[in-house]
């Protein structure tokens, strides 16, 4: 995965719990500023919040960074963690699949809201997930 | 009781007013103190307000289903009420439309339903 040129918008380290909500805010802060709808951000955030969850949850915690994109103008997020990885992303993207507390529907799901999905996973070296939207 | 909702009991119905950034640990709380005080103060009805939530995940999704069948085995009416119009549209796209929960659009509502049925 090629990363954007500038510096993020926000950044915000998970370690804990609180920091998945800390990551929920950052992103709707930023998609606020970028004058963003309703729908759209609560799809996006609520995409950004299973992804958040999964890294900490599954990966032993990662950063989450925000990048504002223009031509056109989009939100974009990079997940990344170092965790075990996901053996089988097909599997893991499917509803139903869960290994831990969600319901199986939260990498599925999480694609479904945004408009561009990018998961990139290796047994041993972690996960990262990228996800765009129009604000 | 868990800092990130609010249990407060009016009549025979206990509202559970849920804040933002309410995290996994509040929420397992949240279950058992609610749990705990339906059968303490024989409630007949549970209201649970979730306006104060700009997203709901599959996490708190699940919770809230939760929350509503635990209500249920222990014969209390249940009722989410304040999901945001674009919660309600996330949520069936996440595939969790909630198939074993009621809902209210307000309080008011939900607490004149409970009346009707003499749970309130």
């Amino acid at each position: 995965m090629s990363g954007p040129p500038a510096e993020p918008a926000a950044r915000v380290e998970l370690r804990q719990e609180r920091d998945v909500a800390a990551a929920r805010l950052a992103v709707s802060r930023v998609m606020d500023a970028m004058g963003a709808r309703a729908l759209r951000k609560t799809r996006f955030v609520t995409a950004v919040s299973e992804i958040a969850r999964n890294a900490l949850d599954h990966g032993g915690g990662g950063v989450i960074e925000v990048w504002r994109l223009d031509r056109p103008a989009r939100i974009m997020i990079r997940c990344r963690d170092e965790g075990p990885g996901i053996a089988d992303i097909d599997q893991a993207m499917t509803d139903g699949f869960s290994t831990a507390r969600s319901m199986g529907k939260g990498l599925g799901g999480a694609r479904r809201l945004v408009e561009a999905f990018r998961i990139d996973s290796r047994p041993g070296v972690g996960t990262t997930v990228e996800m765009e939207a129009r604000p | 009781m868990s800092e990130a909702a609010s249990i407060y009991k009016v009549d025979k119905v206990l509202l559970v007013a849920i804040r933002d950034n309410i995290t996994d640990t509040d929420i397992i709380n949240l279950q058992e103190d609610l749990s705990e005080r339906i059968v303490s103060e024989k409630a007949r009805g549970v209201v649970i307000d979730i306006a104060a939530l700009e997203i709901v995940d599959t996490f708190v999704g699940r919770i809230l289903a939760q929350l509503s069948a635990i209500s249920r085995l222990l014969a209390a009416e249940t009722y989410i009420v304040g999901m945001r119009p674009a919660v309600a549209m996330t949520l069936v796209e996440l595939g969790m439309d909630l198939p074993g929960s009621k809902t209210a659009l307000s309080l008011s509502h939900a607490l004149r339903a409970l009346k009707a049925k003499g749970l309130a």
